[in-house]
């Protein structure tokens, strides 16, 4: 008996939903010749509810826990009847081999290309293939038939069931929560475990302090350059380079804009132009992404062709050699800058309103200009949260990723040249991840390499701004 | 002497009238930085969405030509008893070629004819195939097809025809042809309902998102599941019953850690534990929607919580002295009136879901996919990722679609966001 899992999740449900019913009847028939249900210890619908959560939770444990791990168990086993000398090898070359083998008992390969030495692991592959597809089912079966028949026993009018229900309700949300902290680790194990694999093949020192990034394998091993080089400068240079360009564009714009928001503009004005900066925020960034593709970088292109031919005519040798790149890193940069306005506005927004009103009304005590309250007073007091405000948006803008990848180009150069093409941490984990790729060369784990760097780098400057934040908050309050 | 002190005065008076007005205009400089600040992100929303719009409204309409074909019973071999194997068995490539050689006389050299044929879409011949099968009457009629144009003849109809621009890769030969045709009336716009009808392609002129908005429906349904849940159990937990000790701070942490967790980095997850370790299958909207789950929790979980702290004391008060458990309070009372805000919450989340794309190109959402998906366990794609495949495309006529997707993202986003809005004015309580 085998069945696709989305129906037996059904079938769980259905069975759930009758385990409650009938744990309702129970109860109420055990009420009926004591009086009423006033007469049980709790109300019926929590005998109830005990009865489907007894049906509940311990089939969907089992559906969960064996979808999960069948596939491991049963490589382990299929792995004990490899011949011996496959069994030594190194696990990723052992992984390689049981993919051949899973293939084979699709019927993707034949022994010939395989060996006949393997047809007792795809044998048994296949017999354990079915057994689990069997059992399961049946097993699941039993389980809820267990499982309602135990919660249908303990109703009784003595026994409280609100208290059971309670606690797994409390044990249900603090599982959730904890949910959070299972993903944090799940972060940190995969790119950390990946990156001690590419530290094995790329000394550490040579990918945090090299120069060269070319993350091609050779082909041969004779090629030039048959290790690829894993220098991870040119892609931070180049996504400082973006992320500047960016903040110079955000940080004047969002905070004069917060400031003009909050102590100029009359309120209509604010209920209208507040909520249209903040489209900006909503817009997706592969939107950004193609605009900055498509319209900024090919308009920043023609101005700099416009601009060396002005520049020919008019005898002025650097204008003459202006040398523009189609994905220039002037243009990325200039669309996450827009793109981090109400982000950087927002921000800033908070921190200006927080200072108190106090501080303004004893500057104008003393005569001073609205401006020069904003600028003596207002701003160094907000200053703390500002530069917080500015930390989380360079955090944002170097960890951007769709912008960059549609329009900075994959070249990494080691250049200041807001004109030429470069490349960032970001396009390179994706341009090395997307497609096919097998788990073990160094080009893929170098993805992972560049996503724990990234995640510190991220995390440091979160870390730094929340403390910023957090410090200035305590001086008010 | 008196005369002197006048002058001082006077001269006093003169420097405080000039550092008065200094202080003016630096004021009066001051408000018009913001002003331009303002002005500044206002152009940007307005360029943006300008800009989109107008590269992408043509892929609204189609161009169709209208043509007399004749389906020639000795051409093709078919009559119309003909039984679907037989049809199936009729190359009707070489049958449109010969009708399109029949009525152009004039493309005599092998260019010209590959360039004739190339001013219809290379689907027609299957398009012509499957109109005979559901219709074999039509064998040893001529009738009036509406043929649909290749994406270089569409592109040369909307924007360069009448005007004598070099718009389009149609060949000065091509263009006498559809110029012929246009003045005839037999080339005409139609809405384009493919474009929601049909999935993706090489050809940009049968090219649609269906396939792209089913997966995206999908992925945000598996993450609408699992993150609101969670999310809700988890505001609830925080807010209602944790104790306050190192372990329920390590909890918050962990959500503002993820709250500020590049998305990108949320890819590598979903590949190195769901696919790589738990050996689920690569670009199934299954895998991204547990990614988007995670990245989506902390809006949900941080707006959720924030709408359970508005319910006052008080009602927690009320119904514990009613003698309801903890536990009832939550449900009966705490949850129901902090449900808007969740909601509100939940609603803008999915909109950071929908228009995400760099976690689910690493998950491998970013194939080449014809099928629309008809569950979450097969292989799809997403809208924003479909957004970038075309974008990445050669073709002129692709930009033109890729806008036209974005204008239907970004139409989804806006009534999710407006939803939002609305259903905080209409159903949140103010204490």
């Amino acid at each position: 008996m085998t069945m696709p899992i989305t129906n037996l999740l059904l079938i769980i449900l259905i069975a759930t939903a009758a385990a409650y019913f009938l744990g309702r009847t129970r109860a109420q028939q055990i009420a009926k010749p004591l009086g009423g249900v006033r007469h049980l210890a709790t109300l019926p619908n929590y005998y109830a509810s005990m009865v489907g959560l007894w049906a509940f939770i311990p089939a969907i444990l089992l559906v969960v826990c064996w979808s999960l791990f069948d596939g491991l168990i049963i490589d382990s086993l299929v792995k004990s009847v490899l011949p011996q000398e496959v069994k030594s090898l190194p696990s990723q070359e052992l992984g390689l081999i049981l993919n051949q083998v899973s293939n084979a008992a699709l019927g993707l390969t034949n022994f010939e290309t395989l060996g006949e030495e393997y047809r007792p692991a795809v044998n048994r592959l296949l017999s354990l293939n079915s057994i689990s597809e069997r059992s399961m089912p049946v097993l699941v079966l039993v389980v809820l038939a267990l499982g309602s028949l135990i919660g249908f026993r303990t109703v009784s009018a003595t026994h409280n069931a609100r208290y059971s229900v309670e606690r797994i309700f409390n044990i249900g949300l603090f599982v959730c929560s904890s949910i959070a902290i299972f993903a944090t680790l799940g972060i940190i194990l995969s790119v950390v475990f990946e990156s001690l694999r590419f530290f094995e093949m790329v000394p550490f020192f040579d990918f945090l302090f090299g120069t060269h990034w070319s993350p091609q394998i050779a082909i041969r091993a004779d090629q030039a350059g048959a290790t690829g080089s894993f220098g991870v400068i040119p892609l931070i240079a180049g996504t400082l380079l973006i992320s500047s360009i960016a903040l110079s564009i955000a940080v004047p714009v969002g905070l004069m804009s917060a400031i003009y928001l909050s102590e100029y503009a009359s309120r209509r004005v604010r209920g209208i132009v507040k909520p249209i900066l903040e489209i900006l925020a909503g817009v997706p960034t592969v939107v950004y992404g193609f605009f900055a593709a498509l319209t900024i970088a090919p308009a920043i292109r023609t101005y700099g062709d416009r601009a060396r031919g002005w520049g020919a005519e008019n005898g002025i040798d650097w204008l003459a050699n202006l040398a523009v790149s189609s994905e220039s890193a002037l243009a990325a940069g200039i669309v996450m800058g827009v793109m981090i306005i109400p982000f950087v506005s927002s921000l800033s927004d908070d921190v200006i309103n927080a200072v108190p009103q106090s501080l303004r009304d004893g500057s104008y005590g003393l005569g001073s200009t609205q401006s020069e309250t904003i600028k003596k007073v207002i701003f160094p007091a907000a200053l703390p949260g500002i530069v917080g405000a500015v930390l989380l948006a360079a955090s944002r803008a170097i960890g951007e990723t769709m912008i960059v990848v549609m329009a900075a180009g994959l070249a990494a150069n080691l250049t200041i040249n807001p004109l030429e093409a470069v490349t960032t941490v970001t396009v390179q984990i994706v341009t090395l991840l997307v497609g096919d790729q097998e788990f073990d060369s160094a080009k893929t784990l170098a993805a992972f390499a560049l996503g724990l760097f990234l995640f510190v780098i991220t995390l440091v400057l979160n870390v730094i701004a929340l403390k910023v934040v957090k410090k200035y908050r305590e001086e008010y309050e | 002497m008196k005369n002197m002190s006048d002058q001082i005065e006077s001269g006093l008076a003169e420097r405080r009238a000039l550092h008065l007005q200094k202080r003016r205009s630096a004021e009066a400089r001051f408000k018009w930085y913001g002003r331009i600040a303002v002005s500044f992100g206002m152009v940007c929303v307005l360029f943006l969405f300008t800009d989109i719009i107008s590269k992408g409204a043509g892929a609204f309409t189609q161009t169709y030509i209208n043509m007399d074909i004749t389906f020639d019973e000795q051409v093709l071999g078919l009559n119309r008893f003909s039984t679907l194997e037989e049809i199936k068995a009729v190359s009707f490539g070489s049958f449109f070629k010969k009708q399109l050689r029949a009525k152009y006389p004039q493309a005599t050299s092998r260019k010209q004819k590959s360039q004739l044929y190339a001013i219809f879409s290379s689907d027609m011949p299957l398009i012509l195939r499957n109109m005979v099968i559901a219709k074999p009457a039509l064998m040893g009629t001529t009738s009036s097809v509406s043929l649909i144009a290749d994406d270089d003849t569409d592109v040369y109809y909307k924007h360069g025809y009448g005007a004598d621009s070099n718009i389009g890769r149609l060949s000065q030969f091509q263009k006498s042809i559809v110029n012929a045709l246009a003045s005839e009336g037999r080339v005409e716009k139609r809405f384009n309902a493919m474009f929601f009808t049909s999935s993706d392609s090489r050809e940009p002129e049968l090219a649609g998102i269906k396939g792209a908005l089913v997966g995206s429906l999908l992925t945000l349904m598996v993450t609408l599941l699992l993150s609101f849940p969670i999310a809700v159990a988890t505001a609830i937990y925080l807010e209602e019953f944790a104790p306050s000790n190192k372990f329920t701070d390590f909890i918050e942490v962990n959500i503002n850690n993820l709250a500020a967790v590049p998305s990108v980095i949320f890819g590598l997850l979903g590949l190195a534990v769901f696919i790589n370790f738990f050996g689920l299958p690569r670009s199934v909207p299954l895998v991204g929607g547990f990614v988007l789950t995670l990245m989506t929790l902390p809006t949900i979980i941080i707006s959720s919580r924030a709408s359970i702290k508005a319910v006052p004391p008080s009602i927690r008060e009320a119904a514990m002295g009613m003698g309801a458990s903890k536990v009832q309070t939550v449900l009966h009372h705490v949850l129901p009136l902090a449900m808007p805000g969740m909601l509100t919450g939940t609603i803008i989340g999915m909109a950071q879901a929908l228009g995400e794309t760099a976690p689910l190109l690493m998950i491998g959402m970013v194939a080449f996919i014809v099928d629309v998906p008809a569950g979450v366990g097969d292989s799809a794609t997403v809208l924003p990722v479909q957004i970038f495949l075309w974008s990445d495309s050669p073709e002129r006529a692709f930009v033109e679609k890729t806008s036209a997707a974005i204008m239907v993202l970004l139409a989804f986003l806006i009534f999710m966001n407006s939803a939002a809005v609305w259903l905080r004015k209409k159903l949140e309580r103010r204490w």
